[in-house]
């Protein structure tokens, strides 16, 4: 069985469109096999907006300089040390040229945007975000011979001892089969499909929220892992943030996100407080949140702030709820009136001096005598009208993969697979054990994408 | 104005308010992003610094099929497009034309008979040139009005915007702000500078901002044209006709020629790009108006090549014609668009640059 294809490329967000451009240009001829309809390309990709990139100097949109060093500490803390430095290391050394490289495929930064000035040394901007960095590299990996098939499910890969010998796919309500010289795993986690989660997580994850694709449903990594391919991660494990409970199921993105905790207090459906909600600056404990309300009853929180601390955070996509008295806004909430009044009154009398408060800084503004304590911005609740917000666990990537070694290749137990290589979140737990830095994801996917595309090149040719 | 497509509007900027991916590409976002909430004279002003580029569409990861169905471009151009009718004056023109291509072209008919009807009734009077088929007294007479009529218009629409959007007091660095935006079409070019989106797609083009700039400087060279003639007449007692090296032809000959193919690649352009990222109700009344503003550079440059044959008379009732119907139909039609740009892009030089509230008068 032959195939017009050189190299068949399984999933369309970046690193699959850094592999296909890649190999393209050293000559192969790639097929890219996207779940996604034209509309919903790019996976997860679709929804990020930057690249965390080391640089010696200013380079592009980025100031100053971002050392190796310095890159892998901040990665180092954030993954508390569950992370494989020689590919972490890998994907931050290559990350400088990367960059270039970027706006050569026809991406465009920006400064960087309001409201995340803390990141402008770090992250390059994607101007218009992810979507726009999709749509440059289809745009450039179509011209460069790269056909690309919506709306195309692959079903099997088939692993005959070192190799993969065909892929299966459905397009257009016809089963087809290829047999490409060389093949790249390039189809994200597997966060979208619930039952997995559910076995992974227990009953809890029902409640989740999908941040990102609802594509991402994990069919080839589930058949590759059957097949005896090596993997890597806790299927406990993935990145989850807290958000806004009435975001969408799936695909919520961005706009989803919630910045008033440090403001606020949170309390579970039983109006109790759960967690020191001033630990530390917003977003460095983003990611905690997640877990957090995933662990109380429901996976639900409540936010509850001030009309004072209302223009400190960035606006939410849907409007908070809004009510003269507490006791109004727990009904509101469904929250237990009584307990709410007394959980904010306990927290009020806690509270001392606040002549300090900071907003953007640790201020030390704390509480003193309660359980949790609140240790910065703590502000007794008291200026109507009062706003809620209710939060849920929102999933953006899982970190159970395929285990890959630096040149991205995918091996079983008994060795590398000859023709088989792997790149972005499918494989972004052999790096990263927990946690999550800020544009990270979209360095593995370039620097592993490339890499793939790359070897998958060299291989096929 | 119409509070479902100002509520349609508000909902989207609160989306892209929580989003903010698109600050780099106009000026529109960081407008956008300075506010938490949207009063309806904040989503005016948001609608005409928009000049539908569409690079936010092609960018936002929150369009249809999604359930947040954002169409920025369409929810904004609905706006601008209320309200210039709701600003419009005298009111009952306000919303005859924006929406309504054939309406256009009646009037431009009506233009064109009013035209040879005088050519008929009042004649030469004994003039040369174009003169000899209309007296310079009755196109003066025609004229004057015509033109004077829709500046005290649009004058008037302008006001009632610059209440509406909270203008303050003018002064020198706005306008130059906005004029050297204005000269550039800035807002055409997206933050990169690799032009927008808009006849293919998410490919980026400079196709739309060339086109719209050989439009609006032909207008303008055909405009500098007809005033250097007003002042070579009355001044320096200089009649047409001109010759190719007077300051009318040197000027008035590459207008039309740049207004004349500039409209042509704007209504290309638009049969290509995708309506339903703009107004879609405006699309007759945009094309006709195009149609017609070329038309007034073509037939000007006929006129010229061939004003010494017997065509003379009909090429002038005809190009006259279309230049009547295009100066009274320029508060109600596409042409008001670039008025309230301007003054849009001079409101945000106002909103990027804040002057302190001045001091209250002290208490008598």
């Amino acid at each position: 069985m032959t195939s017009p294809y050189d190299i068949a490329i399984i999933g369309g967000g970046n690193a699959a469109l850094c592999a296909a451009m890649t190999a393209a240009e050293a000559g192969a001829k790639v097929l890219i096999l996207e779940t996604a309809p034209k509309a919903y390309r790019g996976g997860n990709s679709r929804h990020t907006r930057n690249f965390r990139c080391m640089h010696s100097g200013p380079l592009g949109p980025l100031v100053e300089s971002y050392s190796e060093e310095e890159y892998f500490a901040d990665l180092m803390k954030v993954t508390a040390g569950k992370t494989d430095e020689h590919l972490a290391r890998l994907a931050i050394r290559t990350s400088e040229e990367c960059l270039p490289w970027m706006q050569e495929h026809g991406v465009r930064f920006q400064p960087s945007l309001s409201g995340t000035l803390s990141l402008a040394r770090t992250n390059a901007f994607f101007m218009g975000g992810g979507k726009s960095l999709v749509n440059a590299y289809y745009r450039t990996a179509e011209k460069l011979g790269v056909d690309v098939l919506y709306e195309a499910a692959v079903t099997h890969l088939q692993l005959d001892s070192d190799r993969i010998a065909w892929v299966d796919y459905t397009h257009a309500g016809q089963s087809h089969r290829i047999s490409p010289k060389a093949v790249v795993v390039a189809s994200g986690g597997f966060q979208a499909d619930t039952d997995w989660l559910t076995r992974a997580w227990g009953e809890p994850a029902k409640n989740f929220l999908i941040r990102g694709t609802p594509y991402n449903r994990g069919v080839v990594l589930a058949d590759l892992l059957e097949q005896g391919v090596q993997s890597v991660g806790d299927p406990t494990q993935c990145h989850a943030v807290a958000i806004d409970g009435r975001a969408p199921k799936y695909d919520g993105g961005i706009v989803t996100r919630l910045d008033c905790v440090p403001f606020s207090i949170v309390v579970n459906k039983n109006a109790e407080r759960f967690y020191d909600e001033g630990e530390d600056t917003w977003p460095k404990r983003y990611a905690i949140w997640g877990r957090l309300v995933a662990a109380q009853p429901d996976q639900v929180g409540y936010v509850v702030i001030d009309a004072k601390s209302l223009n400190l955070f960035m606006p939410s996509v849907f409007p908070p709820l809004k009510a003269d008295t507490i006791e109004e806004l727990a009904v509101m909430m469904g929250l237990p009136a009584d307990k709410l009044r007394a959980t904010v009154e306990d927290f009020n009398a806690a509270c001392g001096d606040t002549s300090n408060f900071h907003p953007t800084e640790l201020d030390g503004v704390t509480t003193t005598g309660i359980t949790p304590a609140k240790t910065n911005w703590a502000r007794p609740i008291t200026e109507p009208p009062f706003y809620g917000y209710s939060l849920r666990t929102g999933v953006t990537f899982t970190y159970l993969g395929l285990k890959v070694d630096d040149t991205a290749q995918c091996s079983t137990k008994d060795g590398p697979i000859k023709n088989l290589w792997a790149a972005g979140e499918t494989m972004a737990g052999s790096i990263l054990g927990q946690g999550y830095l800020a544009g990270y994801g979209m360095t593995i996917g370039t620097v592993f994408g490339r890499i793939a595309g790359r070897e998958a090149a060299a291989y096929a040719n | 104005m119409q509070t479902d497509l100002l509520q349609e509007a508000r909902r989207q900027a609160e989306i892209c308010n929580a989003c903010r991916y698109c600050e780099g590409y106009c000026s529109v976002f960081p407008a956008l992003h300075r506010e938490r909430a949207f009063a309806d004279g904040d989503l005016t002003q948001l609608a005409n610094l928009c000049h539908n580029c569409r690079g936010c569409y092609y960018a936002c990861q929150y369009t249809a099929p999604h359930e947040f169905d954002l169409n920025l471009p369409k929810a904004l151009a609905e706006v601008r497009r209320d309200s210039w009718e709701s600003f419009a004056w005298p009111g009952p023109f306000a919303r005859l034309f924006q929406t309504h291509g054939l309406r256009i072209a009646v009037v431009t008919v009506l233009g064109f008979a009013l035209l040879f009807w005088a050519i008929r009734a009042i004649g030469s009077a004994g003039g040369d040139g174009f003169y000899a088929a209309l007296s310079h007294n009755a196109m003066v007479a025609i004229f004057a009005p015509a033109f004077l009529f829709p500046l005290f218009s649009l004058a008037l629409s302008l006001r009632a915007y610059w209440k509406s959007v909270g203008g303050q007091p003018l002064r020198l660095s706005h306008i130059t702000g906005a004029f050297g935006a204005v000269a550039k079409m800035k807002d055409l070019a997206a933050g990169h500078g690799d032009g927008c989106n808009f006849e293919d797609e998410d490919r980026f083009s400079h196709a739309r901002r060339h086109v719209h700039q050989a439009v609006m400087y032909g207008f303008l060279l055909c405009f500098a044209s007809t005033s250097a003639g007003t002042v070579m007449h009355y001044v320096f007692d200089m009649h047409a006709p001109y010759g190719l090296f007077s300051l009318p032809k040197l000027l008035g000959v590459p207008g039309g020629i740049l207004l004349t193919v500039g409209t042509t690649g704007m209504a290309m352009l638009k049969l290509k790009a995708d309506r339903n990222l703009a107004d879609a109700k405006a699309w007759g009344g945009e094309m006709a108006f195009i149609a017609l503003l070329g038309f007034v550079g073509l037939s000007g440059l006929m006129l010229y090549a061939l004003g010494s044959t017997a065509l003379m008379p009909v090429l002038l009732a005809l190009h006259l014609g279309a230049v009547l119907s295009f100066f009274l139909l320029t508060p109600y039609s596409k042409m008001a668009h670039g008025f309230y740009r301007l003054t849009a892009l001079i409101r945000e030089e106002q909103n990027k640059s804040p002057t302190p509230n001045p001091k209250p008068a002290a208490a008598a």
